[in-house]
């Protein structure tokens, strides 16, 4: 692997890192099974693009790639909460209704970026190479949204949610309403991704319509198997391994695609995602199994 | 005081399958009260709770705590005035959080939770004093994930989370039914002890007619959605299980009960 390879999987890894804490807030948290961020990550991206074409702040335009997601991340929770839609089915809803709605953002499938201001035209300064200061300032901001989700989760309200997805009715007898948690941990969620598909249409140069497919399986791979790395017993290890798992499955995809001697392709992309997925799930059981017919064969 | 005014609870009205599960309580409940609730499968014991603690709202009747309508309040706003000890051990606490957030959760019951550190040094210190009078060791083991806990130091922590906050009404649902003899003897001592020092008012539902004698102040007992008696005072005083049986009888016109579970526990 090229030391440009290396740094773009850094980046991309540290961009998917926040799609990994949305999709830790939503299935694990608040145990809501969320397909919303396919959809709300290229409407991070469209918001952010048109923002930026029409001469907005970039990082506003980001900002705004955040509340975008947020309301996206309200309507499936409200579909679920308020109307009693199964919450996996109100977030495959709001995920195909999103891509109408991104479609109508944008106004066609596809807009470059390249020669206007993003967030990433200030590196161009610091005198380092473009593929090394990306995923510096990408550090930066994943560090700071590190910071502001531990405080979180481990505030009074950070509790309460964590509560509501562990024991719903354990948490209402306490007085905590557990709707007005789900819409607060989906919306948090999503705009999460949103800020993610932000960053990832200005460090990739354009925002496209099609980015958003297979976002839930990179952010569960990320989640589930920074897992199996970091056993998540506080909330700080749970979001490292978030942050770890996105990294690793970034660095894993650009091995597996780059060593020539196994012969996969870019477009084997998706099998070797799932493949990664499947291991990540089944690795951690096959430690105690093997364990287990050892004691077997010598009783 | 809590009362209840002519409390009916229907399932499925108007289908063949429709329930009365409550027909008409009337109940007053003094503070500083401790009712304990008999009753046999299907006499509206566990729906009575449920009426009280807001998980169903009633037919028909209003229920007023302190002369403040609460029939149609959700469990959640409930909270502020009505905690509860579930049955199930593992229902009353998240066995994914520590010992320390459980508690924490109940320290807010029914308060706005904002975005402070839901854990400072002094509700630790809290928390280790109160589970300190367990006795139980569990004060070294604040940051110990509650799944790691047997069934009864659970529910031994679920009292104590129960009664952190001031509450009108404490719930105790079968809370020693899940847990063998020895715990459920020890979890029950505690019960008592809360409540008295705490000076609470419970209604505590069981499914032994010894058990309903031996604590508390005063006893009802539930049959087919109705009180058919209410002791308490000095008419409770020495009364004994087959006393309660001859009550039952007179109520019921000479029917006799006939639910084993209750007759032999």
């Amino acid at each position: 692997m090229s030391s440009i390879a290396a740094f773009g999987a850094l980046e991309s890894g540290l961009v998917f890192a926040l799609v990994a804490f949305g999709v830790f807030l939503s299935f694990r948290i608040l145990e809501f099974p969320d397909l919303t961020v396919d959809g709300s990550f290229p409407l991070g991206a469209a918001v952010t693009a048109i923002l930026i074409v029409s001469g907005v702040n970039p990082w506003l335009a980001t900002l705004a790639a955040f509340f975008a997601g947020l309301l996206a991340g309200i309507v499936t929770a409200l579909m679920n909460v308020k109307l009693g839609i199964l919450n996996l089915l109100a977030s495959i809803l709001t995920m195909i209704a999103l891509y109408s709605i991104n479609l109508r953002i944008m106004g066609k499938p596809n807009i470059a970026l390249l020669g206007d201001v993003t967030v990433l035209t200030p590196t161009e300064s610091w005198g380092l190479p473009y593929y090394v200061a990306t995923p510096i300032l990408f550090a930066v901001v994943v560090l700071f949204m590190f910071i502001v989700l531990l405080k979180f989760l481990n505030s009074q309200t950070g509790l309460a949610m964590r509560a509501t997805g562990a024991n719903a009715r354990m948490a209402r007898a306490q007085g905590i309403q557990s709707t007005k948690m789900i819409i607060l941990g989906m919306a948090v969620s999503n705009g999460l991704v949103g800020m993610a598909g932000s960053l990832f249409a200005q460090s990739q140069g354009s925002a496209d319509i099609t980015m958003g497919v297979g976002v839930i399986v990179i952010g569960l791979a990320s989640v589930i198997g920074g897992e199996a790395v970091i056993s998540p017993k506080t909330m700080f290890l749970a979001l490292l391994a978030c942050v770890v798992g996105s990294i690793l499955y970034r660095f894993a995809i650009a091995l597996a695609l780059n060593a020539d001697f196994i012969g996969l392709k870019s477009q084997d992309l998706n099998l070797v995602t799932a493949l990664l997925v499947m291991f990540a799930i089944v690795a951690p059981k096959i430690k105690p199994a093997i364990k287990a017919s050892i004691a077997r064969r010598q009783r | 005081m809590i009362q209840l005014n002519n409390i009916h609870m229907t399932f499925g009205a108007g289908t063949p399958l429709e329930t009365r599960a409550l027909r008409g309580i009337t109940l007053d409940i003094q503070a500083g009260e401790f009712v304990t609730v008999i009753g046999s499968n299907g006499s509206g014991k566990s729906t009575l709770l449920n009426t009280l603690s807001g998980e169903a709202y009633p037919s028909k009747g209003n229920i007023l705590i302190d002369e403040t309508d609460i029939t149609f309040w959700p469990t959640s706003k409930r909270a502020s005035l009505i905690s509860r000890v579930f049955q199930d051990p593992l229902a009353g606490s998240c066995e994914n959080l520590t010992i320390e957030e459980n508690m924490a959760l109940a320290w807010n019951r029914g308060e706005s939770r904002g975005l402070s550190s839901a854990l400072s040094t002094q509700n630790r210190d809290h928390f280790k004093t109160e589970l300190a009078r367990l006795g139980l060791g569990l004060e070294h083991r604040l940051s110990d994930k509650m799944g790691l806990l047997s069934g009864g130091q659970r529910q031994a922590i679920s009292l104590l989370m129960s009664a952190l906050r001031p509450a009108k009404m404490i719930l105790l649902d079968e809370h020693t039914a899940a847990l063998d003899p020895k715990t459920a003897a020890f979890v029950l001592e505690l019960t008592c002890k809360i409540i008295k020092e705490n000076q609470l008012t419970a209604l505590m539902v069981t499914h032994s007619m010894q058990q309903a004698l031996e604590v508390g102040t005063r006893t009802i007992m539930l049959h087919e959605g109705k009180i058919v008696f209410d002791v308490s005072g000095e008419h409770r005083q020495g009364l004994n299980v087959s006393d309660l049986l001859d009550l039952f009888k007179q109520n019921q016109h000479g029917e006799s009960l006939s639910d084993d579970a209750l007759l032999l526990s």
